[in-house]
């Protein structure tokens, strides 16, 4: 029996770990239906991205406040979880406090987790208080009503919670190391902690214990039930935002892809020898649809974007579209797109593995056209994205589907277009007449 | 005025130095015209070897691509690319900065590979290698402010060559409170130029031109034709066109030097 508790710890902690990575699989499974894109160049810049946008948080600081409450959770995110290290050898080996032996070095990094942890409650504190009592604008925008509202409060919570059980698990030490009592070896550095200490004064050791055990405890289990919430939250940005600003877009904002399929159907006609009224080979494969209906039809970097989006909304408030009250919000688009790419998931799962026609897809079952008309593709949500996801990508990808497969763009535009194909000018001008000016005073 | 074509030049068994693209607004749009003038004005007078494709030039393709037709974009793209590949055009300057992005961005993947400047940094080079000279005070001490195009800022990081121009004026440049890589739309872009806004509670260019506005200048300087027809457009729907002018950076330089 003397086993029980490492035994228990260690079952539960496969558990945890078992449950992730079946998820992970899923998750990676899922962006992979998205099609084939090369971004294997550049790998220095790439990396360098990587480590300056999601390692160093440049572009948080956009909005300081924000930014800098952000930087001291994902600090004390990252520093306070060396902690867990310890926790799950001591776990595991049934001891306590490992790595006492380091001594001043300790104390050291227990006291810098302590104030860390204290620091990750007021920026948990003032994030609550932006949603829930401030109320910001991108905050309480109508995609955000129901799940993704929770959602947001809940990873506070939780992040609170954590927090304080990591004091409070610290505390109920301090009190034992002051006992002398057995297994409790005095180390580490306790300055936040010692204040809360007072309040268990004069407590039994055996009292003491179970609060700093059960503190223990619900820390890890805490922690392991946080990792699995991740695929069901926004906060699956916390993983994602490394391999995104990786992948992300080095091109100039500007810069919109051609199309190779297009290409090489331009080429085919421009070829004077090629036969109009050739028939396609027997072994053809099926013309390439044009744009995106659907997830599927993106690629699989526009369906990891879909996954590290955190919903934070800088790109919304930043959207001209949005700030003038139109329908298309870049934050919706995203969410929509992980949304659809969830139920195509799901209806893998229910059919071993393969996808079911669901009558359902990604445009018009959750965007609409007058979102995707609104859109003046001026990069702002681009610019504004804090892990280089880039909403303005998939849009084009849906116009163009809108357009070449459908023929369904607004007729204004369809005016447009008629006049570039006739006269070469968006207007009924004729090409003639393009260097009349030159005449006119 | 002196605009020689390519043909011209070609019949002449000569090659200029650079072409200007000069753009579907810049040949048709009434108002985009002056700011075609006034550059063409500069262009002369430092004696640029320049020319432009005249009856031979066609839309770029970019609110085709913008709207989603890809094909269309393409089509131009090619034959667009066919004429300056024909005339070996090494290097293209436009005041478009739609024009600009599409050429420099987008027709390298088609096949047309030029060196292509914006005209505020070629304005920008000709006065740093003194072929004009900014002088005399027509705009001394003027609130300039001035309105980032998407499609020059962000899109391409061009921000500093128009505001040094200004600057250049002697005139008082204000920032508005969305400036540089925040630049609010002026809404024209993505196609918006030819359709309706769709439904929302305001247009695009009231936003940005009531943040112009807010910076109390006497000129709203633009870079792009597209946004300069929406900003004017603002500034007539606040009944502010009597005190405040909406000018491309072209026409302060041309204006001040009194072409």
């Amino acid at each position: 029996m003397e086993y029980l508790p490492n035994i228990l710890f260690a079952i539960i902690l496969i558990v945890g770990i078992g449950f992730f990575s079946k998820n992970v699989k899923k998750l990676s499974r899922n962006i992979k239906l998205g099609k084939d894109v090369d971004v294997s160049d550049n790998k220095s810049q790439r990396w360098k991205n990587m480590v300056r946008i999601a390692l160093g948080q440049t572009k948080m600081v956009v909005r300081p406040i924000a930014g800098l409450m952000h930087i001291i959770v994902y600090v004390g995110f990252v520093i306070i979880n060396i902690e867990v290290l310890e926790i799950i050898i001591d776990g595991v080996l049934g001891t306590h406090r490992i790595f006492a032996s380091l001594g001043t070095l300790y104390d050291f990094l227990i006291g810098s987790f302590e104030v860390l942890a204290f620091l990750v409650i007021v920026a948990v504190v003032v994030f609550w208080i932006r949603r829930n009592i401030i109320k910001l604008k991108r905050f309480i925008k109508p995609e955000m009503d129901g799940w993704p509202k929770k959602d947001g409060n809940m990873i506070l919570y939780i992040e609170l919670v954590l927090m304080l059980l990591f004091l409070t698990m610290n505390a109920a030490d301090f009190q034992l190391q002051q006992l002398d009592a057995a297994h409790y070896t005095k180390a580490g550095a306790f300055p936040v902690s010692q204040i809360i200490a007072p309040l268990f004064d004069g407590m039994s050791v055996s009292n003491l214990i179970l609060i700093e055990r059960t503190a223990w405890w619900l820390h890890i289990v805490g922690i392991l039930s946080f990792l699995n919430y991740l695929y069901y939250s926004k906060h699956l940005h916390i993983l994602l935002a490394f391999p995104n600003t990786y992948y992300g877009k080095l091109a100039p904002q500007g810069e919109f892809n051609n199309v190779e399929a297009v290409t090489n159907e331009v080429k085919l006609m421009m070829d004077p020898s090629a036969d109009p009224f050739a028939a396609p080979a027997e072994d053809a494969p099926d013309p390439e649809k044009f744009g995106a209906s659907d997830v599927m039809d993106l690629n699989w970097v526009q369906l990891l974007n879909a996954y590290t989006c955190t919903e934070c909304g800088r790109c919304t408030s930043e959207c001209p579209a949005n700030q003038t009250g139109k329908k298309l919000s870049p934050r919706k688009i995203m969410m929509d797109t992980r949304d659809r790419l969830e139920e195509v998931g799901k209806n893998m799962d229910a059919n071993k593995g393969e996808f079911v026609a669901d009558g359902k897809q990604l445009l018009g079952d959750y965007i609409s056209h007058e979102e995707l008309w609104a859109c003046t593709t001026c990069n702002a949500c681009v610019e504004a994205c804090p892990v280089s996801i880039d909403p303005l990508s998939i849009i084009i990808e849906m116009r163009r589907f809108l357009v070449m497969e459908q023929s369904a763009a607004p007729s204004d535009l369809n005016n447009m277009m008629g006049n570039l194909e006739n006269n070469g000018a968006p207007w009924p001008f004729n090409q003639m007449d393009r260097l009349n000016w030159a005449q006119e005073s | 005025m002196n605009v020689p074509t390519m043909a011209s030049l070609f019949a002449e068994g000569k090659q200029p130095e650079v072409l200007f693209w000069v753009g579907c607004a810049g040949s048709f749009d009434d108002r985009a015209k002056k700011i075609t003038k006034a550059f063409i004005k500069i262009l002369n007078k430092a004696e640029v070897s320049f020319a432009v494709l005249g009856t031979e030039e066609s839309c770029t393709g970019d609110p085709a691509k913008r709207a989603g037709n890809e094909f269309l974009f393409q089509m131009q793209a090619v034959t667009n690319i066919e004429v300056m590949n024909a005339y070996e055009v090494k290097k293209v300057v436009t005041a478009c900065p739609h024009c600009f992005n599409t050429i420099k961005n987008e027709y390298p993947g088609l096949g047309g590979n030029y060196e292509v400047i914006h005209h505020t940094q070629f304005l920008k080079q000709l006065l740093d290698e003194g072929k004009i000279s900014l002088e005399g005070g027509t705009y001394k001490g003027k609130r300039i402010t001035y309105h980032d195009p998407c499609y020059l800022g962000r899109a391409n990081n061009v921000f500093e060559a128009p505001r040094d121009l200004i600057k250049k004026l002697d005139a008082e440049l204000v920032e508005m409170k969305n400036c540089r890589k925040r630049g609010l739309c002026c809404g024209a872009g993505g196609a918006q130029m030819f359709k309706e806004p769709e439904k929302g509670d305001k247009d695009v260019n009231i936003e940005r031109t009531e943040q112009a506005l807010e910076t109390q200048p006497e000129i709203i300087a633009a870079a792009c034709p597209f946004c300069n027809t929406m900003m004017t457009d603002g500034v007539k729907n606040k009944e502010k066109e009597a005190a405040i002018k909406v000018m491309d950076v072209a026409e302060l330089i041309a204006s001040a030097e009194d072409l």
